[in-house]
């Protein structure tokens, strides 16, 4: 009991407690906090990814508008049957650019780290109008409404901007022609096009929902098809630490 | 653990010092089992951190002495996988796709490919072309189970269609055709495409006005037999459904058959070649050869 004894000593001088106490919490906010400044070593470097383009982004806050984590993860783990079943596992430079990640935590649907090119189009329409109608299996609940709520990109720009002042690399000239990259995605013809690919290689442009007008299943569907298919995998060579 | 640590009456082992109106804090020993088992985790956590990866450092993380990692752990269960199955896998890659008698005559490798082809059709295809792969009927999914192929049911057209797909433009190899959309483009009137669309119903035996059909029979020949074909049967070198059967992929039914004609068709298939292993993508081919209508 001699520790107790000795221990006795703090519990009866409240500054020295104070001055224990205080250097516990310490190293305690060390260990816990310190790695987070060095998160950058925890993403490898990868070829071809790249913040995403407007439309792309616009997709993104619809996707987390309608809770689409909540029933779908993008986090394919290293593990034999998620291999087989979705594709290369998951880095994290694919997501480096999602605030917040979409990780998910539950997959009521599967997972759409890597459904980009995965189906048509089409079948994304068909699908989000009603998904029994593809997949009588399913349990998701219908979204026919996005083909009927426009996008106006006007505050497209604020929001890159936000997106900047949480660390991701948008430049002047993206911010600058986010409402003409917005617009030039969704027409093969545009004059914008060029530019865009230029801002945003691979980024895939053309008419998603096959109706006039840029609609939210326009855009949702430009991120699920862009979702997995930026980091080049024929540069990368896994790190065998990690 | 001797006996004296259990049922202490006041008086048999010492007190904290602590007492309050007479009642006294005893200060029993922990149970000798708890003890160790808490010792004993503490031990284990010191261990595993260094012989697993753990401790983040500057630069990464200590790697562990036993050198684990879950990308590696991963290589090795499929590395383990193939390489019990490697002939079999070996096999089905070079299995010839011109000649599905060949295969059929290997009962091991015709039943690998099946079932595995199987998995992976349940996995990738089923959907868009169903579970059972009786595809969507009127959405413009394809039924795989009956004879009516669009772009050919050999084996190696089916193989050729899986490898890069129908339309899309991931794959420059892909099947590529496009129908004119005869009503927004402004190639037909709406009432030549009121008289064409009599005259599909009448070669696919259905219910038509046969006014109106027979007129029809000029503008399909002027500008739907180039890839219908003159007598409406299709022509599979440009995926022209066949129109004079009763299998629809959008409906033959006259609204939508005036909306294919007039807005046209334009149905994708993704391409399989990057996602699917070759073995992987001939074993769905045999599978779906084999489900009825293969050629």
């Amino acid at each position: 009991m001699s520790i107790l004894e000795k221990h006795k000593i703090l519990e009866k001088n409240a500054s020295l407690l104070l001055v224990f106490s205080f250097l516990v919490v310490t190293i305690g906010g060390l260990v816990e906090i310190a790695p987070l400044f060095y998160l950058q070593n925890t993403i490898e470097k990868v070829e071809g990814m790249r913040p995403y383009s407007p439309m792309e982004l616009e997709g993104r806050d619809i996707y987390v508008r309608e809770g689409c984590y909540v029933c779908h993860s993008q986090m394919i783990r290293p593990m034999r049957d998620e291999l087989e079943r979705y594709g290369h596992y998951s880095l994290a430079a694919e997501s480096m650019y999602d605030h917040p990640f979409q990780w998910g935590s539950k997959r009521t649907g599967p997972d759409l780290a890597r459904v980009g090119g995965r189906y048509s189009d089409a079948w994304h329409v068909h699908h989000l109008r009603d998904p029994q109608s593809v997949v009588p299996e399913s349990v998701m609940p219908k979204y026919a409404f996005l083909e009927r709520r426009m996008v106006d990109p006007e505050h497209m720009a604020d929001k890159m901007r936000t997106h900047v002042a949480v660390g991701v690399p948008y430049t002047d000239e993206m911010i600058e022609n986010a409402v003409a990259d917005f617009n030039a995605q969704i027409d093969p013809y545009a004059d914008g096009v060029d530019g865009l690919l230029e801002r945003y290689p691979g980024a895939q442009v053309r008419n998603f929902d096959g109706n006039e007008g840029i609609s939210e299943m326009d855009a949702l569907i430009a991120y699920l098809q862009m979702l997995g298919t930026l980091v080049d995998f024929s540069t990368f060579e896994p790190d065998a630490s990690r | 653990m001797s006996s004296s640590d259990h049922n202490t009456k006041p008086g048999e082992v010492g007190t904290t010092g602590h007492s309050w109106d007479g009642i006294e804090e005893l200060n029993n020993p922990l149970p000798r089992w708890w003890l160790w088992t808490f010792y004993g985790c503490i031990a284990f956590a010191f261990i595993y951190s260094i012989l697993y990866p753990a401790w983040p450092l500057v630069t990464g993380a200590t790697p562990g002495l036993l050198g684990y990692s879950t990308r590696h752990a991963v290589e090795v269960e499929i590395k383990d996988y193939e390489d019990r199955n490697a002939e079999l896998i070996a096999r089905v890659a070079a299995a010839p796709m011109e000649d599905p008698a060949a295969i059929e005559a290997d009962p091991a490798l015709y039943n690998y490919a099946v079932q595995g082809g199987g998995a992976v059709f349940r996995t990738y295809c089923a959907q868009c072309h169903g579970s059972g792969a009786a595809g969507v009927q009127g959405q413009g999914y394809p039924s795989l189970l009956d004879d009516d192929w669009l772009w050919g049911g050999k084996l190696e057209d089916i193989y050729y269609t899986v490898t890069n797909g129908v339309r899309n433009e991931d794959n420059p190899d892909a099947r590529w055709s496009q129908m004119p959309s005869f009503g927004t483009d402004g190639l037909l009137s709406g009432e030549e495409i009121g008289q064409v669309v009599q005259y599909v119903r009448k070669i696919s035996g259905q219910e038509h006005d046969a006014a109106l059909a027979s007129q029809g029979e000029t503008v399909f020949l002027d500008n739907c037999a180039a890839c219908h074909g003159e007598d409406g049967r299709g022509d599979r070198t440009v995926g022209a459904p066949n129109l004079t059967d009763a299998i629809w992929l959008y409906g033959g039914d006259v609204a939508t058959l005036t909306e294919t004609v007039t807005k046209a068709r334009f149905g994708v298939m993704p391409t399989w070649q990057d996602r699917l292993s070759e073995a992987e993508r001939k074993s769905v081919a045999v599978y779906v050869h084999q489900l009825g209508g293969g050629e």
